[in-house]
């Protein structure tokens, strides 16, 4: 049984179409890497599968966990167990980071008709996460994100991902902007959460973060399309060798579609 | 004017002789001289400048009678009503206009004076002939202040003894009743606080039931050396209410004013707020907020003078309009010649959250001295996208997620108002005003 099923996606942003075709599997407790070169569609992926606005799902279907996920609201996705980690999380000053997270929580909990955490119960289970996670309290009592370091606000992501226990976790570009040492906490922190049951969808350019997070399947976006699948191998055959290679068995593709090799 | 009075004005010269004389004869004198004043100036037009963005015409139209005393005496007001957290000092309440004595109480306290006028009056009329018989001569005042000058029977005086420290704020009390519609009510208002002395002042507006009342409210307040005031003014009438006020802060030397004013109700509101720093080192900050929905207007009038050296004025305002409704704020600072190092900031931030809101804001600063600090600014716009939809792939509900980002937007000017009991049922309250209140987002 697969948690996730996107069947031939088609969808485009002011008009302009950016999937075309696109068609993935995921099974629960399996972790996906989604590769691919600049302007493959890697980020629409992303942000069709969480609900975004200005991105036109035109045809094709996403199932989720026994439901058609693009007709449910973002935080119905959200409710029913996804998860998006930001490429650039968004600074909220004004509202409280503990605040915020009890208020998703609590909002979730209530959509599934779950019974909602007082404060003492949910600052226990920050308090557990918190372990999990190297996040120091300071952060906790500031607003969300604001003036937080690239690093803080990564690992702020995913100790919001350990806070709501999605089953589908979907990590938009998260190695970006972070030197190794944070790269290293956030995979950590990745790690940490895997579970039968929790499956990952992890949108990079580079392979470096695979280093650290070890994918079941490894994809190769262009064109829209999903044009490549295999194991963790084809990530390092990637590193070695971009993308050019794919146009000698997808013709199709443009030489536009494989720009952007990886670092 | 040549031309006839508004049905308006005609109303108010009605209603006048309907007020008692009060047999003192300055006052009485002065009342009548007001009430000339209004014939003849008539309603402010809209291309008076200062009501530019609030136009009167339909007001002018519109027809008041004085508000029966007798009623207003007899009404039943569930004190709960005007309840506030933090506030447990003296309190003085006002129904339709007339000072209710049973709903009232007075701490004694050493130093501390607080009367109705009419008590005031009756008892001293000389300390106060200054403020009710000279403040509002022919051309000083447009047609509001001529209106409360004359109709106003009731009000209050507040005397701080200098150097008295009053641990609880004093709680002012305006209710309307919504019981007698098409009627008016008129309060006047003294507040001395001593030399060296310290007050907090409570200012509320409430409403029994929703009716079509106008309220006019004239307050004169001193502050006087060394001094500090802290005035909170709780603006939560009903939907049909029409309230024009007035309030003139005069800051002496070292002495501090500090106003956070939340405007949340009423149909037509209109808030003149003056203060000037007269003496050397005076200080004045104001924080407030405006959340507006429906087809209300308010306008808030902020005008800082600086008048005297070393003199510091800080304002900090928020307005969120919804719906239909429309804001105005006029934020002016203006530095007198030899008002050497003052130091003036202002800025005045806004919310629309409707398409067919309108807000208006003028941020004005006139400077005639050397040396001066001065920062203004006024921003107009709408909630981040990119925010509300961070919030929502967390799970949050849009409507939540914008109540979330709305709070969050006023919570700068009110996070600084020391009682802590009372800031956070403000807050609480405009989370209920809000288009779409959740619980507590203030919370922790």
């Amino acid at each position: 049984m697969h948690m996730l099923t996107i069947d031939n996606l088609h969808a485009r942003v002011e008009g302009k179409e950016i999937l075309k075709g696109l068609s993935l599997a995921v099974k629960p407790g399996e972790v996906h890497a989604i590769m691919g070169p600049n302007g493959a569609g890697k980020s629409t992926l992303a942000n069709v599968l969480s609900g975004r606005d200005g991105y036109e799902v035109t045809s094709g279907s996403v199932m989720f966990d026994g439901r058609d996920l693009l007709t449910l609201e973002p935080e119905e996705r959200a409710a029913v167990g996804m998860f998006l980690a930001f490429q650039y999380p968004v600074e909220i000053p004004g509202v409280n980071n503990t605040y915020f997270l009890r208020a998703a929580l609590n909002a979730q909990r209530k959509f599934r008709g779950e019974e909602e955490l007082d404060s003492m119960r949910f600052l226990k289970l920050v308090r557990e996460k918190l372990k999990v996670m190297q996040i120091s309290d300071d952060l906790l009592h500031r607003a969300v994100n604001e003036g937080f370091s690239g690093g803080e606000k990564k690992r702020n992501e995913i100790f919001q991902m350990a806070v709501l226990e999605p089953k589908l976790a979907i990590l938009d570009e998260t190695d970006s902007g972070l030197d190794i040492d944070a790269l290293k906490q956030v995979a950590e922190g990745v790690n940490a959460l895997r579970s039968p049951d929790r499956s990952f969808l992890i949108v990079t350019h580079y392979q470096r973060l695979l280093d650290y997070i070890e994918p079941d399947f490894v994809h190769v976006l262009a064109g829209g399309r999903i044009v490549e699948s295999g194991d963790k191998s084809l990530a390092l055959k990637l590193e070695e060798q971009g993308y050019a290679w794919l146009a000698d068995t997808h013709p199709e593709l443009r030489k536009a579609d494989l720009a952007g090799a990886p670092a | 004017m040549s031309q006839a009075p508004s049905p308006f004005v005609r109303a108010a010269l009605d209603a006048a002789t309907a007020v008692p004389a009060s047999g003192i004869a300055w006052l009485d004198a002065a009342r009548r001289e007001n009430l000339a004043s209004l014939a003849e100036t008539g309603l402010p037009e809209s291309r008076n400048e200062a009501w530019k963005y609030t136009p009167l015409r339909a007001l002018s139209q519109r027809v008041f009678s004085l508000a029966d005393a007798g009623v207003a005496n007899g009404l039943a007001v569930d004190p709960a009503l005007y309840a506030l957290p933090g506030v447990d000092g003296s309190r003085i309440v006002f129904v339709d206009g007339v000072f209710r004595a049973d709903l009232s109480s007075f701490e004694g306290g050493d130093g501390v004076s607080l009367a109705p006028l009419g008590a005031a009056l009756a008892a001293q009329p000389e300390p106060l002939r200054f403020a009710l018989a000279n403040r509002y001569r022919r051309g000083a005042a447009d047609a509001f202040a001529h209106l409360n000058a004359a109709l106003a029977v009731d009000g209050l005086v507040l005397h701080i003894a200098d150097n008295t420290d009053v641990a609880r704020p004093v709680h002012v009390v305006h209710v309307s009743s919504g019981s007698q519609a098409d009627t008016a009510w008129h309060v006047r208002v003294l507040i001395d606080v001593g030399q060296g002395a310290r007050v907090d002042v409570l200012e509320h507006f409430v409403s029994l039931a929703d009716a079509t009342q106008l309220g006019t409210v004239v307050a004169d307040v001193v502050v006087r050396e060394g001094a500090t005031l802290g005035l909170v003014v709780l603006q939560d009438a009903s939907a049909s209410t029409t309230l024009v006020r007035r309030t003139h802060v005069r800051v002496e030397a070292n002495a501090a004013a500090t106003v956070h004013a939340l405007e949340l109700g009423g149909a037509l509101v209109r808030h003149e707020l003056t203060t000037e720093l007269v003496g050397d080192g005076a200080r004045f900050d104001s924080r407030g907020v405006f959340a507006l929905s429906g087809r209300q207007h308010v306008d808030t009038q902020l005008e800082v003078r600086h008048n005297a050296r070393d003199t510091a004025s800080d304002a900090l305002w928020r307005g969120i309009a919804d719906g239909r409704s429309r804001g105005v704020f006029r934020g002016a600072i203006v530095v007198a010649q030899g008002a050497d190092g003052s130091d003036a900031s202002l800025s005045n931030k806004n919310l629309l959250l409707s398409a067919q809101a309108e807000i208006d804001t003028k941020p004005e600063l006139e400077i005639y001295a050397d040396e001066v600090k001065a920062a203004h600014g006024a921003t107009i716009g709408q909630l981040d996208e990119r925010s509300l939809f961070y919030l929502r792939s967390r799970g949050i509900p849009l409507a939540q997620a914008r109540s979330l980002l709305t709070l969050a937007f006023c919570r700068a000017a009110l996070e600084s108002l020391p009682n802590e009991a009372l800031r956070e049922h403000l807050g609480d309250l405009l989370v209920a005003h809000l288009p779409t209140g959740p619980s507590d987002p203030l919370a922790q």
